[in-house]
């Protein structure tokens, strides 16, 4: 029993009540929100010193008798991905307050945004924590339904359109889940996990295949697994940047956690790892294939978001207790650098007033900070040593080499591939965006039929207006900068993170120590 | 355990048809889809608690006696969250409406693009950033614009938008 675990949930939801009532007070509801996201991230990390040290924090809530209620779980697992989405979450909001201090764009509304961005933390947080699968179900509502208002704030018409699929493709999903939930408890008369984990084993093959099946599908709609990855790149670019790089930073990560739960806890001698495996490879390439042939950056960034989805479902699908390591470290890895190279790309925008590759150029010259700010991250996603990118697919691969199955060996060969398209993929922006000077960039865009519509102008264009602001905003630029020196610190404390990603993948094999931390008498 | 075979049906068919309007183009249309989908996965709750049995209430009746109460409170949720994202699809709908007067769920930019750029056989953008985007600092090339065409699809190209 521990009264800490619900707060990482509770808290962010009553700071979204008085936001909804401080709506006319955007400084309170600033006040509020970087608050109660900060004593976020201040909780996690007491939930992770406690769950390494004393095993996993269970709270039943509500005081009903044991296997009956709702059981709120922080093992070291969970513990480690709520404390890097709050932190992750806390410096998109200070970016946020940064773009909207000074922006006139009445397109976002602030006054919604920030409740409704907490209780998009709310959802989070709970996915992480929810010990039984309909509570499970119910954060991915809490999530969804504020990433639906997110994704359309403003209604403006490429919104709209990008929002009517999401919404679609992540209602059907939804349905699926709660047909699974339906399946899981006339199979077994239960929801809890660490019941289910008992349980399923007794069930015959093929019905357990079915339930595994039935919940694998549903998960991997929301973590965008190839070939149920072809709603992330046509609904994320429209959304505002923050918005767009919380979502790409976590959102497909609770997908990719609730793969890792159910595969490693409900279902560990899966006769499914060759078509995660298999899985994981053609996210891999498909994707980074997509975001080389992109010439917009969010979509591109999109794209690799969706390859190197891949790298985790590698990891997971590999079942061994390096497997699941590497794909730990690799979520932890991810969510930092996804996030803070969309928070580049919102600099980017504001700073040179497009995102695509079509109409920048000079930017190096232009904002030397930026190129640096662009650089670091996207160096780490490409893998280049020593940083964490690199250090994370080293893990993965190793855990692939040991494996050393033949489905697993391919699986090497595509992360080292895909790591070089990545490289090539960001090489290109860089070279596109920041090396050539916005005169090559507009006299491209002259010989450029297809560029040519939409009216917008491009970079030079803007410069001989002068009517791009000179400077950005200190917080938002400071909160990227702290986001990036977070996941370069990734690498420093690399030895110790690979320490406890090694010890929380124990746990998850071995299964016993979840199991007894939530139904201490072991009852069935 | 034994099941309805009335309410499988039923859940099939609800399922079916959801299944079937979903794939129609008007947001309308899949919005009823949806409803008929999540009514058919309710009901699929409902037989998984088994036969039908008394109150769930203690004194009333034996614990024997008693319908299993958790897959009813499982689907009131459900309905819950149903019901607010039908508002939500709705308002979306309405929104549509108000901006294209329709409420057809629209493709995808790229894919668009890919068939005009298709249609009129010429190489994407990216080809050509590939192929001439990296000028050298003596490349004094002077690069002819090609004349207008007329755009088939129309100007839907680029969501400038941030």
């Amino acid at each position: 029993m521990n009264l800490l675990v619900p707060l990482p949930v509770i808290l962010p939801l009553f700071a979204a009540g008085l936001n909804l009532m401080l709506h006319r007070r955007q400084v309170a509801q600033r006040v509020v929100s970087t608050l109660t996201l900060a004593t976020v991230v201040l909780l996690a990390a007491v939930l992770l010193v406690l769950a390494d040290r004393e095993g996993p924090q269970v709270m039943w809530i509500g005081a009903w008798p044991e296997p009956l209620g709702i059981s709120l779980v922080a093992d070291r697992v969970s513990a480690l991905m709520l404390l890097v989405s709050a932190t992750v979450t806390l410096a998109v909001m200070v970016f946020s307050i940064g773009q909207g201090m000074t922006s006139e764009d009445t397109g976002t509304p602030m006054s919604i945004y920030h409740p409704t961005f907490l209780v998009l933390v709310a959802g989070v947080a709970n996915a992480f924590l929810a010990g039984d699968l309909f509570n499970l179900f119910v954060s991915f509502e809490i999530l969804l339904f504020a990433s639906y208002v997110l994704l359309t704030l403003g209604g403006t018409g490429p919104r709209i359109r990008a929002g009517t699929i999401y919404v679609v493709v992540n209602m059907l999903s939804s349905m699926l889940f709660l047909a699974s939930v339906a399946a899981v408890y006339a199979a077994t008369g239960s929801l809890n996990l660490a019941q289910l984990s008992q349980r399923l084993g007794d069930l015959p093959e093929p019905v357990a295949l079915v339930l595994q099946l039935m919940l694998l599908v549903t998960f991997a709609i929301k973590a965008a697994v190839f070939p149920l990855s072809f709603w992330l790149p046509d609904s994320y670019p429209t959304a505002p940047t923050p918005v767009t790089a919380v979502f790409a930073g976590l959102l497909t990560k609770v997908g990719v956690y609730a793969i890792l739960r159910t595969q490693s806890l409900l279902f560990p001698d899966s006769p499914l790892q060759g078509l995660l495996l298999g899985a994981a490879l053609l996210t891999m390439i498909v994707g980074i294939l997509g975001a080389v042939a992109q010439s917009d950056l969010k979509r591109m960034l999109s794209f690799t978001l969706v390859s190197h989805i891949g790298y985790m479902v590698f990891g997971i699908g590999l079942a061994t207790v390096a497997g699941f390591s590497g794909a730990i470290y690799y979520v932890v890895h991810h969510i930092t650098i996804q996030t803070s190279l969309f928070l580049v790309l919102g600099l980017i925008e504001r700073r040179a007033g497009s995102s695509s590759l079509l109409r920048l150029g000079g930017l190096a010259r232009l904002a030397p900070l930026l190129g640096v700010l662009f650089f670091v991250p996207a160096m780490n996603l490409a893998g280049i040593p020593p940083m964490s990118g690199f250090l994370g697919k080293v893990g993965l691969i190793e855990a692939g080499l040991e494996v050393g199955t033949p489905l697993a060996y391919a699986l090497v060969g595509g992360g080292v591939l895909t790591s070089l398209l990545t490289l090539y993929a960001v090489a290109k922006a860089w070279n596109l965006a920041f090396w050539r000077t916005p005169e090559q960039a507009h006299e491209m865009v002259l010989s450029l039929r297809s560029a040519r519509d939409g009216g917008a102008r491009d970079l030079y264009e803007r410069l001989e207006a002068r009517d791009l602001p000179t400077r950005l905003p200190y917080s938002m630029t400071t909160s990227t900068a702290a986001l990036i020196a977070v996941s370069l610190g990734l690498t420093l404390a690399a030895g110790p993170l690979y320490g406890y990603t090694e010890r929380a993948a124990e746990d998850l094999k071995a299964r016993v120590v979840y199991v007894e931390a939530v139904l201490p008498g072991g009852s069935r | 355990m034994t099941a309805n075979l009335t309410l499988i049906i039923v859940a099939a068919t609800s399922v079916g048809g959801g299944v079937y309007l979903m794939l129609e183009r008007s947001l309308t249309r899949v919005l009823i889809g949806l409803v008929m989908l999540s009514n058919g996965v309710n009901l699929m709750l409902l037989v998984a608690s088994g036969p039908a049995g008394r109150a769930p209430l203690s004194k009333l009746a034996a614990p024997e006696e008693m319908s299993d109460p958790l897959p009813q409170a499982l689907i009131l949720t459900a309905i819950v969250i149903t019901l607010g994202t039908t508002a939500f699809i709705l308002a979306m709908a309405h929104r549509n409406w108000e901006l294209n007067g329709h409420d057809d769920v629209q493709d995808d930019v790229e894919d668009r693009t890919v068939r005009r750029l298709a249609a009129e056989d010429v190489p994407s953008d990216t080809y050509d950033l590939t192929q001439r985007g990296e000028f050298t600092a003596d490349d004094e090339q002077t690069v002819s614009v090609p004349p207008e065409l007329p755009d088939p699809v129309g100007s839907d190209r680029r969501d400038e938008d941030s």
